[in-house]
């Protein structure tokens, strides 16, 4: 009787030694047409999302957007609560003085800019993650050392146990895992 | 992912294009409106000359500053990706002795009708003159000359060391030792040069504009006029990149990589110059101190409000919204288009600095209250009125000319690159991720 806790195959790693076989690796698997797999390496290589066809992130509109409502919200907050809720005179300047209040409008703008590209980076790379299949390979470790990987998941309709390993192979691999969920 | 990298071999001034007529087009240019402009120094209107060649001498002499800091930030930092423009920053700066020329006019002939603490006088104004000179009956500008000659000394002195070596790299040729000598002793210059910089550009602007009302300061102003000259400057080498590659120099040498540098320089600028700008304005708003106002009453009156109140939106939120898309900072037409209207905007904020203070001289008041009152009437009585006089055209004409023709003359007498420059391959290879 088969089991359901019985592993099932998550996807394949594959090692590589350095950014150039990487680099070319990536741009095999893109050409393949595979749509979920992901590089992971030790450090920035620069150029490699476009080896690995990645387009351009959305976040910058998400930054605009809510950069331009939080400058908004500043704004029409001190107008409100400076000028109407609890009016004050400082310094004898009308009570609703725009000059007075830019530093807030502007710190406004900054804060909620900031805030959107902290959270928005972790909800877009869908973090945090607490578990990830590759962490039970022990040739995984040395992702924060120096070796280059790339992970195909099974998930992906292109995705054949056997072809694809024989094709990660046929990129430079020099070590080449299955990995379970 | 490493390409073979070209060298450009486009690296001179063809002999038949618009760059190597330059010096002879916009030196007539040149010579015939400052000529005209000094003619009228000496006319019925001289003292709005005065002004309007002065305006024009800040506004050129701003980009070449702009480019001599461009050129020690770069070194200092040891920046790979600017040296393809480089040589097109130096050949700007290396037009500094020109300005040491233009200036005579100002220092000799337009120094009593410039500046009104070289003939008036009060308490505040006494109280200054340790440092500004030009005391009272002998109307001696001795100490204002001295400094300029310093201020001068210091950027013909930066300028052309940084010019030189950088053209000594070009003869090296194979000589990989001798290269990375030079690049190491410009780097050694920039990092100090840039102190003496930053101090001498700051106080010529005290000198020479904020002066313009002695009884106004403002600490915040060397550095107002730093972040419009950069302004300027950036706007002015992306034109001229695009004119030379136009013209069959450095076509392949120059991306969209580089322009996109030079774009996110412009627009970082943009926003350090509101910040600077709003700075200045809102702490003297704030306080509401007579003699601190005055710089912004005065703007406010007879035509220049209205200037005041467009500067934030077209220095500031028309260009923050234009350029800060990565596409328009890569896209060559929307920078062309950015760059030309940077330069005309950074070119109304130096006129609306300068040209209120035409006819704002007042008499000498006895006393400081009575300088106070007097301040408020010279607003009232002979407030400041905005219009633009011929003599402004023909002045910027003039220096203009008179600089794009030195400009072009270097250009073309050297290589438009640093082809001896160790970093041109990074600079060549340069990707924005």
């Amino acid at each position: 009787m088969a089991s359901t806790n019985a592993p099932k195959t998550w996807g394949v790693l594959a090692q590589y030694e350095n950014t150039k076989i990487l680099y070319n690796a990536c741009e095999r698997v893109r050409d393949a047409g595979y749509s979920r797999w992901d590089a992971c390496t030790p450090f920035a290589v620069h150029g490699l999302d476009k080896a690995m066809g990645l387009r351009a992130s959305t976040l910058p509109w998400y930054v605009l957007l809510i950069g331009i409502g939080g400058s908004l919200f500043g704004l029409w907050f001190e107008m409100w609560s400076m000028g109407y809720d609890y009016p004050i005179i400082v310094q004898g300047k009308p009570l609703n003085s725009l000059p007075a209040f830019v530093p807030v409008w502007y710190e406004m703008t900054v804060l909620s800019s900031c805030l959107t590209v902290f959270f928005g980076n972790w909800v877009l790379n869908r973090l945090p993650q607490y578990y990830h299949p590759a962490f039970k390979s022990k040739a995984f470790d040395r992702v924060t050392d120096d070796k280059f990987f790339i992970l195909i998941e099974a998930a992906d309709s292109r995705f054949d146990l056997v072809k694809t390993k024989a094709m990660l192979k046929d990129t430079g691999a020099s070590h080449i895992e299955e990995l379970e969920d | 992912m490493s390409h073979d990298i070209e060298r450009p071999t486009d690296i001179t001034v063809p002999a038949t294009s618009l760059w190597a007529k330059m010096p002879l087009f916009a030196g007539v240019a040149g010579v015939a409106g400052t000529g005209f402009t000094v003619a009228m120094m000496f006319g019925e209107h001289k003292e709005r000359a005065f002004f309007s060649y002065l305006f024009a001498f800040a506004l050129v002499l701003s980009i070449v500053l702009g480019a001599l800091a461009f050129v020690l930030i770069q070194h200092a930092t040891r920046a790979g990706w600017s040296a393809v423009v480089r040589r097109v920053a130096e050949t700007v700066m290396a037009t500094v002795p020109l300005f040491a020329l233009l200036f005579l006019p100002i220092a000799l002939l337009g120094f009593h009708d410039l500046y009104p603490w070289s003939h008036e006088t009060d308490k505040f104004l006494e109280a200054k003159r340790w440092w500004l000179g030009g005391d009272m009956g002998n109307g001696s500008g001795s100490k204002f000359y001295f400094r300029a000659v310093i201020f001068f000394g210091i950027w013909t002195l930066l300028s052309q060391l940084l010019y030189r070596w950088s053209l000594q790299q070009d003869t090296l040729g194979d000589n990989k030792e001798a290269r990375n000598a030079i690049t190491r002793k410009l780097w050694v210059l920039s990092a100090g040069g840039i102190f003496l910089y930053a101090l001498s550009q700051s106080f010529a602007a005290v000198d020479w504009l904020m002066s313009l009302q002695p009884h106004w300061y403002s600490t915040m102003y060397g550095v107002y006029f730093f972040a419009g000259s950069m302004i300027g400057f950036y706007a002015f080498l992306a034109l001229v990149c695009m004119s030379l590659q136009k013209h069959g120099m450095m076509a392949k040498a120059i991306t969209a990589e580089h322009y996109h540098d030079i774009g996110k320089f412009s627009f970082g600028h943009t926003i350090f110059w509101a910040y600077i700008a709003f700075c200045q304005f809102m702490l003297i708003w704030y306080a509401n101190i007579p003699e601190e106002t005055e710089y912004y009453m005065m703007r406010m009156e007879g035509g220049w409000n209205r200037i005041s109140l467009i500067l934030p939106l077209v220095n500031f939120f028309i260009p923050f919204f234009v350029l800060l898309s990565r596409h328009a900072k890569r896209n060559r037409t929307v920078l062309m288009v950015a760059s030309i209207y940077l330069l005309f905007v950074h070119a109304l904020d130096l006129y609306w600095a300068v040209m209120p203070n035409v006819g704002a001289h007042g008499e000498e008041p006895a006393t400081a209250a009575e300088g106070a009152r007097q301040i408020g009437e010279a607003v009232a009585v002979h407030g400041p009125h905005f219009s633009i006089a011929l003599v402004d055209v023909t002045a910027l004409v003039g220096i203009g000319g008179l600089f794009l023709a030195a400009f072009a003359f270097l250009l073309a007498r050297n290589k438009v690159i640093c082809i001896g420059d160790p970093r041109l391959d990074e600079s060549l290879r340069h990707e924005n991720y």
